[in-house]
């Protein structure tokens, strides 16, 4: 249940384009929290700043002391903002990362993540937006909260999905045991013995700290992979990004050399952002903007987590050809068979020993095999790699992915903590159940409700109650 | 038709809500008539002879501090009284009373004879008439019309009841009396939803026959406590009950006879409760439990007869009687009363709104069994929110709504109308999100000002518990002003309590939040000036040794209050609201909640949905309001 006297914090520019993204925080302590982790050069505090004002700084994680980014922030108090609410907009560099992790310290500092739409709510029920509007509050809130769920029921997936059914079962048989003690003390039930308790309580507390870091672990999910598109000039690198991303991010001509820098967008994988870039294509060359795009392109093969190697299947398999798969031989690549659909029969590419690269038939101007290379990217990105570092995956291979979803289960492994320190304090089991109704509604909050008429029929499933 | 008489309020059916809900209208100040079918059985407890236990003795001490009679009545006819739960923490204790049966029933009838404004008529009303969405009046045996302005009807498992023994059904009420059939095909006409449930009693037995020395006595409390704040002492003689159990034999005679079982062969459709399952029940779905308890429960004082808890089933008679023999201590029992199991009509609630008055029927208020609860003090709670609501609505008013934070008769009121019920409704602990707040110990903090302000609860006792409170403030500051010394005589006593020493001043009250202090050792190093009865040292210990978990409880429940005062009109149209999916529009509109808050207590309810309802709800007040030229600010 979301109330409006609570600070709420959410990232305000979508993911993967623009070269900022804003964090904003509205509410009561939005200024104490940000002032948390915010640290101005002339040590300005963001609580002695005018409203509507632009204070320079820097983000730096309180607890390791490690500088996130470098930001503009914008103080706006209350009544004149947006949520007529004190309002709080962090302005970092774009790219994923840095947005993130300051999101993540407002949530630390004590913001919760606002719901889909929710500032927009706000605004209306604090009295800033006309009436005339509440419909279209109405579809802001439905679109987002329809956009949210999709998104996190993508990303639950089965194995996860039937990872937190299990814990909360577990957690709900606990709670049974316990409230059977309370409720039914007159009755003869074999209830757990206080050890027993104790223990499921533990180990269930254990798993859910080993899943919520899954999501530290899941960085490629989460901070997306980057690809880089590699190939000789006009193999369709940019219409490939075009088909790829079905919209006209790249401008494609006939002409070799086209693109000299590096473009770069966000596509979404089954849940896994992959931060495209495309590149100038790799040739000897004597144009000055087209060399330095050139070099640019080589930088990029280093620094990209993968490589999507283009071929040109309508002309003949050449020496570039061969220095593109020469240069890409250390990476993670897919080498992608362009212009399929018209094959020469002087395209003698056979896939090369040195590496086992997926090879992928498609025909960007067509669309054809694009769903074969996104597949063929996926596995090659979650396939599990030596030098990966440290392992992307929980032990028994669920991956947390959706921030809300980490979010949830540390909340509960939290109350569990709380649960058994009460427990070693010989608390009184209505004191330990509290906590433990907390983490009940902390994993309710991934896959809905847990209310008391479960924990109800449990014991009456359970336990033979009734004189 | 002959008119015979008007009233303010007419009370339909004598049982623990009609009693409550009768003395309430009533004590407030209205003429009021309480009909039953037979005067002989007002106040019947029909079931077992106990008043409380977990959860419900709560609910007993909430009746009383809102000045119901339930508890004193008790306290009066009790002949055991147990603490339950004493080896948990305090808000989990709970009072039980064994009660003598036919004591309790003269008591609350002397309390009804006794009472100003209440007439009793014994006589079944058959037809409730509403005129233009209101009620005017009931029709009673041979035709008599009574007027009234609110009805009250309380009418437990009496409407279409069918009794079941074995394969044998017959109509009736409760053993040995009439059902009421018009009256449930009257409400089904005006409109209300109805389903049916199922509920059992066990077999009496004659104590002359039960060899008591084959099992184990268990007494209550010495000194018994009183479930009444304005008891000072329990004064009947007190009696066992006593323990034993079934065995192989007792579960091969039931499951050889399930075929006779009208719950087995299908005989019976009502929905029966899960906490109190009958005997054939137990043994076919815990087939690896070798035992179950049976309790046996003194029916009086002046009685032989005596009450086989844990035994409720709906065999025939003959398989009731050697399954009763084959049980320890019980060989040569013989039956006085068979088991039986009763099937009755009740009104879906979510159809009634909080004040227990149903939705679209002016003026009519529901309360007890008949809203699918189960039990004598879950029906007591609801008939006297039912009697206090009628009577406040007579007098222009608002409704007695009583928060989940406040009281567990908030809990289950706002159970009944907000999630409904599919079978028999009884009050657990578990049910209550505040548990620690809602504790057995507070209910005069929690209620009596209440209480008083509606009317019901009386200047002197009222007045005493003003004295109490302000004692219990005073000391718990006390406790909080006053520091000790690391002297060698505290730190000797600290000791030997099992705790470590101090090295420097100490506050009382830290001192007290030790797992290992008692509030006796407050006593015996500092006491109160004051002269603190055990009851308030008892609050006070717990006041200091909770205070954290209280505290979070309480912003707990304040923030979930903020939701609940922001109302949803009456007329509101929920099939308006843009964006709502269609089982969601589907349940607000057989709900129709009154607040936000309620909205989301519904199951199926999403939060999504609770934030466009709110925005949508915002809308039309502001609208209403704008009308009228102010400006709208619902924070």
């Amino acid at each position: 249940m979301n109330f409006l006297d609570d600070t709420i914090a959410a990232i305000s520019t979508p993911p993967g384009e623009g070269g900022i993204g804003i964090v904003r925080c509205s509410g009561k302590d939005a200024i104490t929290i940000t002032d948390q982790f915010f640290f101005s050069p002339k040590g300005k505090k963001l609580g002695d700043a005018k409203s509507h004002t632009i204070i320079y700084g820097f983000i730096v994680d309180p607890k390791t002391g490690e500088k996130i980014d470098e930001v503009l922030v914008s103080i706006m108090r209350a009544p004149m903002t947006y949520t007529k609410e004190d309002v709080v907009e962090i302005n970092c560099h774009g790219g994923m990362l840095p947005v993130r992790k300051t999101l993540q310290l407002c949530l630390k500092g004590g913001a919760r993540l606002a719901e889909p739409g929710e500032f927009t709510k706000r605004a209306f029920l604090n009295g800033r937006i006309d009436l005339s509007q509440a419909e279209a509050v109405i579809d802001i809130i439905r679109a987002k909260t329809e956009q949210a769920e999709k998104l996190a029921l993508q990303q639950l997936d089965g194995s996860l999905s039937a990872k937190i059914t299990e814990f909360i079962d577990r957690a709900i048989n606990i709670c049974a045991h316990i409230e059977a003690c309370i409720d039914f003390s007159e009755d003869e039930i074999d209830t757990m013995t206080k050890d027993e308790m104790a223990m499921s309580m533990q180990t269930l507390k254990d798993e859910l700290m080993m899943l919520a870091q899954s999501y530290d672990h899941g960085r490629l999910f989460r901070e997306g992979v980057s690809a880089a598109i590699v190939g000789k000039p006009n193999v369709g690198k940019s219409s490939l990004l075009n088909a790829l991303l079905q919209k006209d991010r790249a401008i494609v001509t006939e002409m070799p050399g086209t693109t000299r820098d590096v473009i770069e967008d966000c596509l979404n994988i089954n849940g896994l952002p992959l931060i495209i870039m495309d590149t100038a294509g790799i040739r000897e060359t004597h144009d000055l903007a087209e060399m330095e795009g050139v070099k640019r392109s080589l930088k990029a093969i280093d620094s990209a987590d993968i490589v999507l190697a283009v071929m040109d299947a309508s002309r003949p398999f050449d020496e570039a050809d061969k220095e593109v798969i020469e240069r890409v031989k250390d990476k993670r690549a897919v080498i992608i068979i362009n212009k399929s659909d018209i094959k020469s029969p002087d395209f003698t590419f056979s896939s090369p020993d040195f590496s086992p690269c997926p090879v992928v038939n498609v025909s960007a101007l067509k669309g054809d095999g694009l769903d074969e290379l996104k597949n063929a990217v996926y596995s090659l990105c979650i396939s599990p790699c030596a030098r990966c570092s440290p392992p992307r995956c929980s032990p028994e291979g669920v991956l947390i992915t959706n921030i809300r979803h980490r979010l949830s289960i540390e909340k509960a492994a939290i109350s569990l903590g709380i649960a058994i320190e009460d427990f070693e304090h010989d608390k009184p089991l209505e004191v330990i159940a509290i906590s433990l109704m907390e983490s009940l509604d902390s994993l309710g909050e991934i896959k809905g409700t847990v209310s008391t008429e479960d924990i109800l029929n449990k014991i009456f499933s359970e336990f033979c109650i009734g004189k | 038709m002959h008119k015979e008489q008007d009233y303010d309020v007419i009370v339909i059916g004598a049982g623990h809500a009609g009693c409550e809900a009768s003395l309430a209208a009533a004590r407030l100040g209205l003429d009021t008539c309480i009909f039953t079918i037979n005067i002989d059985t007002i106040a019947q407890l029909s079931c077992n002879p106990a008043i409380g236990g977990l959860a419900k003795g709560h609910l007993v001490r909430e009746i009383d501090a809102l000045g119901g009679e339930m508890a004193k009545v008790t306290d009066k006819s009790g002949i055991q009284f147990r603490m339950l739960n004493l080896s948990k923490g305090p808000a989990v204790w709970s009072l039980r009373a064994q009660a003598d049966r036919v004591l309790y029933r003269l008591l609350m009838r002397q309390s009804l004879e006794g009472q100003k404004n209440l007439d009793i008529k014994q006589g079944m009303v058959e037809r409730v008439i509403v005129e233009g969405g209101r009620v005017r009046g009931v029709i009673a045996s041979h035709g008599v019309f009574y007027g009234a302005k609110v009805i009250i009807i309380t009418t437990g498992t009496f409407l279409k009841g069918l009794m079941h023994i074995g394969l044998e059904s017959f109509q009736a009420g409760r053993a040995g009396e009439f059902p009421s059939i018009g009256l449930s095909d009257c409400l089904k006409e005006l409109g209300l939803k109805m389903g049916r449930l199922k509920t059992g009693t066990p077999p009496r037995i004659d104590s002359r026959t039960i060899d008591f020395s084959k099992t184990t006595p268990q007494w209550g409390d010495d000194p018994p406590q009183p479930f009444s704040y304005s008891t000072e002492k329990i004064t009947n003689p007190q009696l066992p009950c006593y323990i034993t159990y079934t065995n192989k034999k007792t579960h091969e005679i039931i499951l050889k006879n399930l075929d006779r079982s009208p719950l087995y062969s299908g005989k019976i459709k009502g929905i029966g409760p899960r906490y109190c399952p009958s005997i054939e029940d137990k043994v076919v779905r815990f087939a690896d439990k070798e035992r179950h308890q049976v309790f046996l429960e003194p029916e009086g004082l002046e009685t032989v007869e005596y009450y086989a808890n844990g035994i409720s089933t709906s065999l025939p008679y003959d398989v009731q009687v050697s399954m009763v023999r084959s049980i320890e201590g019980l060989e040569e029992a013989e039956i006085m009363r068979p088991a039986y199991a009763i099937e009755y009509d009740f009104v879906y609630p979510t159809q009634l709104r909080h004040s227990l008055e149903v939705k679209g029927i002016d003026g009519l208020f529901l309360a007890g069994q008949i809203n699918g609860t189960s039990g004598y003090e879950e029906a007591s709670a609801q008939g006297l929110l039912a009697g206090i609501n009628a009577a406040l609505k007579l007098k222009g008013r608002e409704p007695l709504f009583l928060g989940r934070e406040e009281a567990y008769i908030g809990v289950l009121i706002d159970d009944l109308v907000t999630k409904g019920t599919s079978e028999p409704y009884r009050m657990f602990t578990s049910r209550a999100e505040y548990r620690l707040l809602l504790r057995h110990d507070n209910a005069d903090l929690r209620l009596m000002p209440k209480g008083y302000e509606t009317g019901l609860v009386p200047e002197d006792a009222y007045e005493r518990f003003i004295r109490k409170k302000s004692l219990l403030t005073n000391e718990i500051g006390r406790l909080k002003k006053i520091r000790v010394k690391p002297v060698p005589v505290v730190n000797e006593a600290l000791i030997s309590a099992g705790t470590s020493a101090i090295t420097e001043d100490v506050a009382l009250e830290k001192i007290l939040k030790r797992p290992q202090i008692g509030y006796s050792f407050i006593k015996q190093v500092s006491p109160s000036p004051e002269c603190l009865t055990p009851e308030i040292e008892a609050l006070v210990e717990i006041n200091v040794k909770y205070e954290g978990y209280i505290q979070k409880q309480m912003e707990m429940a304040e923030k979930l209050k903020k939701l609940e005062i922001r109302k949803i009109p009456h007329d509101f149209d929920f099939k308006s609201v843009p964006g709502l999916s269609r089982e969601i529009i589907e349940k607000l509109c057989e709900v129709r909640p009154e607040t936000i808050g309620q909205a989301g207590r519904i199951p199926g309810v999403t939060p999504a949905a609770v934030a466009i309802l709110m925005v949508a709800v915002n809308k039309k007040v502001s609208k209403g309001q704008s009308v009228k030229g102010s400006k709208s600010m619902i924070l």
